[in-house]
């Protein structure tokens, strides 16, 4: 019971900068809310969707954090595994990382049903589950598992280390065998919930899920690394510097990986130039005078080649905390824009019946998107806050 | 929603940030009630298939009840007719002789009760979409769908698409919550009480031809078909994904769906796959048949026919 105590009073206690960050992730989360608010009284009318594009910047976001929640993966291997010391204070922060993520993911989700009041339905015995059959059916078993793993092995670690304790391996390590499996297939399963349409060509191609796992592990990693740096300038939490420039490391071959499927798809896809290339004509140059894509698209192609070769070069690895963080943070909107506009998007334009209408998503989606965000952030922060003071000694029982 | 509608709306392409807070809070403070009062019954309203007989009555009486009192009439009927042996439906549309006047499509529209659209959105549910296309091509990217002047044009033929009703529908297979099953007659349903709207059905569908309720449908009392089925055309709700269903409410009493009734050329004919001596089985015997997307296999259970 101490131990909850203290932790929730831990998590909400800090500088005057602490809660400000807290502050405005609130008025984003009660924005959020006010505007979800709107959306349950008139219905998803209320956002930019159509019977023509049917999925829209929710089900983006959710997609891209799908990726930064199995990225927690690129830290657990060589922390618990090798126990590589300098890796393990990095491995909590990833995964506190990767429950917000998850959240956010379970959260973007209920916020695109058009029924959110039958959510029941899904769940036995209340409901009818459509399992082994329904792709989405995997995908929320899948999440909600890998909370759960998130959750139970940090959590247990942590708690070890508030008592003084030896954490008893039997209790945590299988987890973290499990969860590094878990981690490659919420996203496995995530590009298969694509894949498997045959109606839609953009979508239907193999090369989808590696591609979904080699951005991922670009896009996760970077955003963890800010994390990090955040953490270490911020606070006394023990951490050298060879955790980040592993992470860096991922984040470079990946990056170069997630390139090469690029440029793979896009040849075949322009040089065999099927009539199944329309979607990826509309999403890099336009499709019959319609283009709302192509800016972002080219943005993101452009980012992304201008961080991988920064981190390439490691010229900017010994600069200054802003600068040599630059390049992940292109990276990270490249990819967002990738993942997000890149494929969903462009999967409904044209239709399967060769119509084109084009998607903006209206203010009340974006304030719903906003809200989501904030309590993802919000959650990381507390969550992290939380592992920091644990790690610097901050929280400890009372002596006897 | 038409282009023009979704430029009104004001998307945040090009506004500032702090124009679309001001815009969202003016909004979200003028938000009138529209939302349906909780339905405690229709909460826990079962799965059509978990229904037992005295269930699906009592079911079927309170959902009578409901709409009579939501749209102000008294004579709704709501029935849950079941397939009859040995029956399973097909579809064949003539493609030498459709005119592209769209009767079908708003004679399908006043039979299954859509959402008449609203306003601002014209946003009319439609099952069927009517391509106008190209002679010397079945390219689907090249056709024409809000053509209007006067028909058939000069070197255009003309190509009504709506459900398949396929055999192995990809729709089925997607939903979630098993909220979409095909019948024993073929017919491809959707539970609008068991739905939860993820839409994973309209992304799966080849032929586009799932339709959503964005919005809390606008049916006129006047404009109301009573006769209804559950699986069918009874009025749908808020967040609900709908189709085409041959007009489930015709067909199992022995009638023709309504866009084959209404169809001024012939083209369109429907029938009993099983029956040897029915007119679907001597266009399959005889005629050039076409199946749209015959690739992707779904196995349909709607054909194109060439005279």
């Amino acid at each position: 019971m101490g131990f909850v105590v203290k932790s929730v009073r831990g998590m909400f206690s800090g500088g005057k900068r602490y809660y400000l960050w807290l502050g405005f992730l609130s008025v984003l989360i009660g924005m959020g809310v006010f505007a979800y608010y709107r959306q349950t009284v008139h219905g998803l009318g209320v956002t930019g969707m159509t019977d023509q594009v049917s999925w829209g910047v929710y089900i983006a976001n959710f997609t891209f954090l799908v990726g930064v929640a199995a990225a927690a993966v690129m830290m657990v291997i060589p922390g618990y595994l090798y126990h590589n010391k300098e890796v393990k204070g990095g491995v909590l922060l990833g995964e506190m990382v990767a429950i917000g993520a998850i959240v956010m993911c379970l959260l973007f989700v209920v916020a695109d049903l058009g029924r959110p009041d039958r959510m029941l339905h899904m769940i036995p015995p209340f409901g009818k589950f459509n399992f082994p059959l329904s792709m989405l059916a995997w995908d929320v078993l899948v999440l909600n598992g890998y909370l759960l793993l998130n959750l139970h092995v940090p959590g247990y670690l942590l708690y070890k280390r508030y008592k003084g304790e030896e954490p008893v391996q039997w209790i945590y390590l299988p987890f973290v065998y499990i969860s590094i499996v878990w981690a490659i297939s919420i996203h496995t399963v995530t590009a298969f919930l694509y894949t498997g349409l045959a109606g839609r060509p953009f979508w239907n191609a193999a090369i989808l899920a590696p591609r979904f796992i080699a951005s991922a592990f670009c896009a996760g990693p970077a955003f963890i690394i800010l994390v990090l740096e955040i953490v270490k300038g911020w606070t006394r939490f023990p951490m050298g510097n060879r955790v980040i420039s592993f992470l860096r490391m991922v984040v470079l071959i990946a990056g170069l990986i997630n390139v090469f499927l690029l440029i793979s798809e896009v040849f075949t896809e322009f040089y065999a130039a099927s009539v199944h290339v329309a979607s990826a004509r509309y999403l890099f140059f336009g499709l019959h005078g319609y283009n709302s894509l192509v800016p972002w698209m080219w943005t993101s192609i452009t980012m992304n080649v201008l961080g991988l070769l920064a981190l390439a070069s490691r010229k900017f690895e010994n600069r200054g905390v802003v600068v040599r963080n630059i390049p992940l943070a292109f990276l990270i909107v490249a990819i967002w824009i990738e993942k997000g506009m890149g494929l969903v998007f462009p999967g409904f334009i044209p239709t399967p019946l060769g119509e084109i209408v084009e998607y903006l998503p209206s203010a009340n989606e974006v304030m719903v998107s906003l809200g989501i965000w904030g309590v993802g952030l919000f959650i990381m922060t507390v969550l992290i806050k939380h592992a920091v003071d644990i790690e610097t000694g901050e929280v400890v029982p009372k002596k006897q | 929603m038409s282009k023009k509608a979704r430029i009104k709306e004001g998307k945040v392409s090009r506004r500032s940030f702090v124009k679309l807070l001001s815009a969202v809070t003016a909004g979200a403070i003028a938000v009138p009630d529209k939302s349906e009062a909780f339905n405690l019954d229709a909460f826990l309203q079962k799965h059509f298939h978990e229904l037992t007989d005295e269930e699906m009555q009592q079911t079927l009486d309170r959902l009578t009840r409901e709409y009579n009192e939501k749209y102000d009439r008294e004579d709704f009927s709501v029935v849950a007719d079941g397939p009859q042996q040995g029956v399973k439906f097909a579809y064949a549309l003539n493609l030498s002789k459709c005119i592209g006047c769209r009767k079908c499509v708003h004679a399908c529209v006043e039979e299954n009760n859509q959402h008449r659209g609203t306003e601002e959105r014209k946003d009319q549910i439609e099952y069927i979409r009517v391509l106008e296309m190209e002679k010397g091509s079945l390219d689907l990217e090249k056709s024409v769908h809000d053509y209007d002047h006067e028909v058939p044009a000069e070197g255009k033929y003309y190509m009504p698409v709506q459900c398949h009703h396929c055999n192995k529908a990809p729709c089925v297979k997607a939903c979630p919550v098993e909220a979409t099953w095909q019948e024993p007659d073929g017919i491809v349903v959707v539970d609008y009480n068991w739905c939860i709207g993820c839409r994973y059905c309209a992304a799966a569908c080849p032929y586009w031809a799932r339709k959503f309720n964005w919005v809390e449908p606008r049916l006129p009392s006047e404009e109301i078909n009573p006769d209804t089925h559950f699986l069918g055309n009874r009025p749908r709700y808020n967040g609900v994904m709908e189709k085409c269903t041959f007009c489930i409410n015709r067909v199992r009493k022995g009638l023709n769906p309504a866009c084959h009734d209404i169809c001024p050329t012939g083209s369109r004919k429907f029938g009993n796959l099983l029956d040897a001596d029915s007119v679907i089985r001597r266009i399959i015997d005889t005629k050039r048949i076409y199946i749209l997307k015959e690739e992707v296999g779904t196995d349909p259970s709607f054909y194109y026919f060439f005279d």
